[in-house]
């Protein structure tokens, strides 16, 4: 479970988040919504502690990701993140990308490496494209290589950062169905999008940001069909 | 007759393997220099990246004096002055020390470049699976960054090596120094610098081409 409390941050003296109070449940699809700019990309990297917070508490499964004393990287290894930009590693063939982390994070033997990696790059539909440089995979392709290889670290929690923002339009069906893939699954997962159709049908609940605020949160059909933030329904008649 | 071998007085088949001893040595001291002043630049580059103010305040000004100074006026300096702080250095001693110095200055530019070629969400990606800092440095940064800044590596590997010919003043005797004391000797400084090119040429040659195919692999 992920436990967020009263959590505020700053880029220099812009506050970006401004006391953020948020509970995900295991097995749970968050899909968090709202304006370039309002703040969603942030809270992401305060969960998995890639920015630092000024004020507040996240904790997962009761860890605090900003105590000095936790140990980031490993606490990092239960949160998968996927970014806006795939960010394959150029040098590295689809395989050899996602078996990087297991091999040299976890220190799983080479072969066994492998296996993990050659399974998640199946389990994305990347069967066929085990030794192909990313140079040679198409947007979408790349954008699933980039989940296959959060997923190789057996993550329990999935942040999803935009994933099919910078994707053409005819490319993002295949990222959308491989993460409604990983929802089925049960993954717990934390997706900050545009797609309003992909929050609407599968999230449990969707957030809805405004200016660095977490303005509403409830059921996708009261966001979407009963919104009680005037905020939320300007945003939401602007996007439809 | 007699002008056909006056042509060729004086410079014998001994005189290539002399000529050829001193290519070795220029190899020798350019490959310890350039690899000691890799490393050392790397380092420097890593602390030009990430040391910010201490770093620009210090490290950087020091750097740049020995970009600036002529290289010869360096070993000239090093060389005379090393005694008397106690440091007894020969030629080889002293050419090794300022090449090596010279090298990590250029070489720290080249690598501070190479760390900057790596975007942050690239770096964000890597940290997200739980590599450490260090880990990401060396399984992501080295490789991309360095691949990105190669060719300029590449390009001031091939210049100390070029310029390894002003440790001749100190008496070293490399390459240019042993053509120097040839044409002193044959009067025949025409076909003497012809042939210590072409030594030159091929020390470099084959650096260069490897380098190109190297790159050429890794654009795939
Ligand atoms: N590294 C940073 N330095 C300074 N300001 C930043 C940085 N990252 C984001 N911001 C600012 O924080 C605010 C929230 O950004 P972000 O979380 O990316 O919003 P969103 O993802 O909702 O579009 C924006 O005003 C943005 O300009
Ligand atoms: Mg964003």
């Amino acid at each position: 479970m992920i436990e967020i409390r009263g959590l505020e941050k700053y880029f220099g003296a812009l506050q970006v988040l401004k006391g953020i109070d948020l509970d995900v449940e295991k097995g749970e699809v968050l899909s968090v919504i709202g304006a370039s700019g309002s703040g969603k990309s942030t809270l992401l990297y305060c969960i998995n502690g890639l920015e630092p917070i000024q004020k507040g508490t996240v904790l997962v499964d009761g860890t605090d990701v900003h105590a000095k004393t936790t140990d980031i990287n490993k606490l990092r290894q239960k949160l998968g993140m996927v970014f806006q930009q795939w960010n394959s590693f150029p040098h590295l063939t689809a395989l050899e990308n996602v078996a990087l982390a297991p091999k040299i994070v976890k220190g799983k033997a080479k072969s066994e490496a492998r296996d993990i990696a050659e399974k998640q790059l199946r389990h994305v539909g990347l069967g066929d494209k085990l030794n192909v440089y990313p140079n040679n995979l198409s947007g979408g392709q790349q954008q699933r290589l980039a989940i296959a290889r959060a997923l190789a670290m057996e993550p329990e929690y999935m942040l999803f950062d935009e994933a099919t923002s910078a994707l053409d339009p005819e490319l993002v069906g295949e990222v959308l169905d491989t993460m409604r893939l990983l929802a089925e699954e049960g993954m717990t997962m934390i997706c900050v999008t545009h797609e309003m159709g992909f929050a609407r049908d599968v999230s449990d609940r969707v957030a809805y940001f405004h200016q660095g605020v977490m303005d509403e949160i409830g059921p996708p059909d009261q966001i979407f069909g009963d919104a009680k933030s005037e905020n939320t329904r300007k945003f939401l008649a602007n996007v439809r | 007759m007699q002008e056909t071998i006056s042509f060729f007085s004086g410079f014998t088949p001994n005189d290539l393997w002399f000529l050829g001893e001193a290519a070795l040595r220029t190899l020798w001291i350019s490959a310890l220099s350039i690899s000691i002043g890799t490393v050392l630049g790397c380092a420097f580059g890593w602390m030009l990246y990430e040391g910010k103010l201490a770093a620009t305040l210090t490290l950087a000004p020091v750097l740049d004096v020995f970009r600036s100074v002529p290289l010869i006026i360096q070993l000239v300096l090093f060389y005379n002055f090393a005694p008397i702080v106690g440091l007894d250095l020969d030629p080889f001693g002293s050419g090794v020390v300022i090449l090596t110095i010279y090298t990590s200055a250029l070489v720290a530019n080249v690598a501070r470049g190479g760390i900057e070629a790596v975007e942050r969400p690239m770096r964000r990606a890597a940290r997200s699976l739980g590599m450490s800092y260090w880990q990401d440095m060396r399984y992501v940064v080295l490789p991309i960054g360095g691949r990105a800044v190669f060719p300029a590596w590449v390009g001031v590997a091939l210049g100390v090596m070029k310029d390894s010919a002003l440790v001749s003043v100190l008496g070293y005797v490399e390459l240019l120094k042993a053509s120097q004391i040839l044409i002193t000797r044959t009067q025949e400084p025409f076909l003497i610098l012809t042939i210590a090119g072409a030594f030159y040429f091929a020390l470099s040659f084959p650096i260069s081409r490897y380098a190109a195919k190297l790159e050429k692999r890794w654009a795939q």
